[in-house]
């Protein structure tokens, strides 16, 4: 007994011995020079190897974010702490992406649009939509079952009293899950500085808005016209927001008959050029309305009259020489 | 002649008539995963029958001359995994060097060949069937050769079939598995040729 005891322990110690020898040699011989920051890279990340970020594992993923083929922001599990240090590792090669938001772009809850049936069946919207039913009288709105709250794999969407998802801003990743599940492609993705948004989704015409709902919008075109930056445009009876034009200026909200439009935003109150102005006439030539006149190289002064407190001259102003008041409404 | 005869048949049964994949069902994992694509599957076939061949090889060695002259044959388990384990080892860092490309392309699945039952199971299947040296690496060439053929053919079966009118429930795994369980059958009429 002894024996086999003996020369299994030896056998195994030679042969161990011997292909870890093999692999060494190997290792040195068939070295492959590595780019270094792909292992502090994937010393950064969780290595939970769970595929989230769509490679097969965190290595995958250090080697991709280190050739820069996706942002460093793209590793769910990590979040904003993994991003944080990808970043400084990878310095200036990483910029963080403006983040984004899912948005509802319909506010015809149960208490604002009329029903014209009532809907017995599976307790969906997929389902509902599926056999061409709602019970709201508009085609396009909401069919507030309340999907999403399901889909949504961040509890990021929680339906209100009204029948409505709300959308919780800190928890939404911009998944885009609840957009592709939405059958009536309420839901869009905004960016997170986004204050205005066009919540209706309807191409019927104004008459026929009207009649069904009190919040519809119903393309009397009054914020297509009031826009300076030309960021809103009627499509089939609907105003549509561009908010890579939008500058939050609030005007399309306040100019709104309906009250389609929302803003959370803060509306200018007071805007003036105070002395720091070197007048460049950069303000002047930016202003939609023609508000601001003034020789070069003097100050320059702003009609109140004429001025629509977009704020655009604000935010062109080279010396910060614009004040402006804000209130919240 | 008739051991070259007996040879040239060891190797189409191990091939057809015993593929591992569709008849015995050892490497289903990789079968599976590395499918999606002619041109990975067959690379990954080319691994693993490389694998294949070299595990013969050496597990041909340590089981005559070590396991069996000591009396040792409870070890063959744990001697036979540290041989694949190496094999492998060996493997991906020679692929590493040579082809970054093809190294890409097999991902995960390469250190994955060393838990490939298929590899384990050819190394066991040795002993048991007393095979001799030549036999031996016959056997395991011919496994790897079969894996190939099976894997090979699969993916270009799913390859076809991601473009074909599948119901939408049937989409990517389900019509997988379906079309391996034919293939299966399939592999089941080779039962005819031969009898080794």
């Amino acid at each position: 007994m002894d024996s086999i005891f003996l020369y299994a322990f030896l056998s195994m110690g030679v042969l161990a011995a011997f292909l870890a020898a093999g692999l060494g040699f190997a290792s040195r011989t068939f070295y492959v020079e590595k780019d270094p920051r792909v292992e502090e890279a994937n010393e950064i990340l969780p290595g939970a190897n769970c595929g989230a970020c769509g490679y097969a594992g965190c290595e995958n993923f250090a080697e991709a974010v280190v050739r820069g083929e996706t942002p460093v922001t793209s590793c769910p599990v990590g979040g904003d702490e993994v991003a944080e240090k990808l970043a400084e590792l990878l310095g200036a090669e990483a910029e963080t992406a403006e983040k984004e938001i899912a948005r509802l772009l319909c506010k015809g809850g149960r208490q604002e649009t009329a029903k014209n049936a009532s809907y017995q069946g599976i307790e969906s919207c997929v389902a509902a939509s599926a056999i061409g039913l709602a019970e709201k009288k508009c085609s396009y709105s909401c069919l507030g079952f309340g999907d999403y709250e399901e889909v949504c794999p961040f509890d990021a969407i929680t339906m209100n009293d009204n029948g409505l998802p709300v959308v919780h801003d800190d928890k939404c990743t911009a998944c885009n899950k609840c957009v592709e599940k939405c059958p009536h492609d309420l839901f869009v993705l905004g960016p997170a500085s986004g204050q205005n948004h066009i919540r209706c989704s309807s191409h019927d015409p104004g008459k026929v808005v009207r009649k069904i709902c009190e919040v519809g919008c119903i393309a009397c075109t009054q914020c297509v016209r009031v826009c300076p930056v030309d960021a809103i445009e009627m499509q089939d009876n609907l105003a549509v927001l561009d908010y890579d034009k939008c500058i939050n200026c609030g005007l399309c909200a306040e100019k709104c008959p309906v009250n389609t439009i929302d803003f959370y935003g803060e509306k200018i109150t007071e805007i003036e050029i105070t002395e720091d102005c070197i007048g460049c006439t950069k303000c002047a030539q930016e202003c939609p309305v023609d508000a601001i006149t003034g020789e070069a190289k003097e100050r320059h002064e702003i009609d109140r009259e004429k001025c629509i407190k977009c704020g655009i001259c604000y935010n062109v102003c080279p010396v910060d020489a614009v004040d402006k008041d804000t209130s919240r409404d | 002649m008739d051991s070259l005869q007996y040879l040239l048949l060891l190797f189409i049964s191990t091939v057809l008539i015993n593929n591992f994949v569709l008849i015995q069902f050892l490497g289903i994992c990789p079968f599976l995963g590395v499918s999606r694509y002619v041109e990975t599957a067959f690379s990954m076939g080319l691994a693993a029958t490389f694998v294949m061949t070299m595990t013969a090889f050496a597990t041909y060695f340590i089981n005559t001359f070590i396991l069996e002259a000591l009396n040792l044959e409870f070890l063959r388990y744990m001697s036979f995994i540290i041989v694949i384990a190496s094999l492998v080892q060996f493997v991906e860092m020679f692929i590493k060097k040579v082809s970054p490309v093809l190294y890409k392309a097999l991902g995960i699945y390469l250190p994955l060949i060393t838990t490939n039952c298929a590899i384990m199971g050819m190394a066991l299947l040795i002993p048991m069937n007393d095979y001799n040296f030549i036999e031996s690496i016959i056997f395991g060439f011919g496994a790897g050769v079969g894996f190939t053929l099976a894997i090979v053919l699969i993916a270009g079966l799913r390859e076809e079939a991601q473009y074909g009118d599948v119901p939408r429930d049937l989409k990517g795994m389900p019509i997988t598995l379906i079309l391996a369980g034919l293939m299966a059958l399939a592999f089941m009429g080779f039962a005819g040729l031969a009898v080794v």
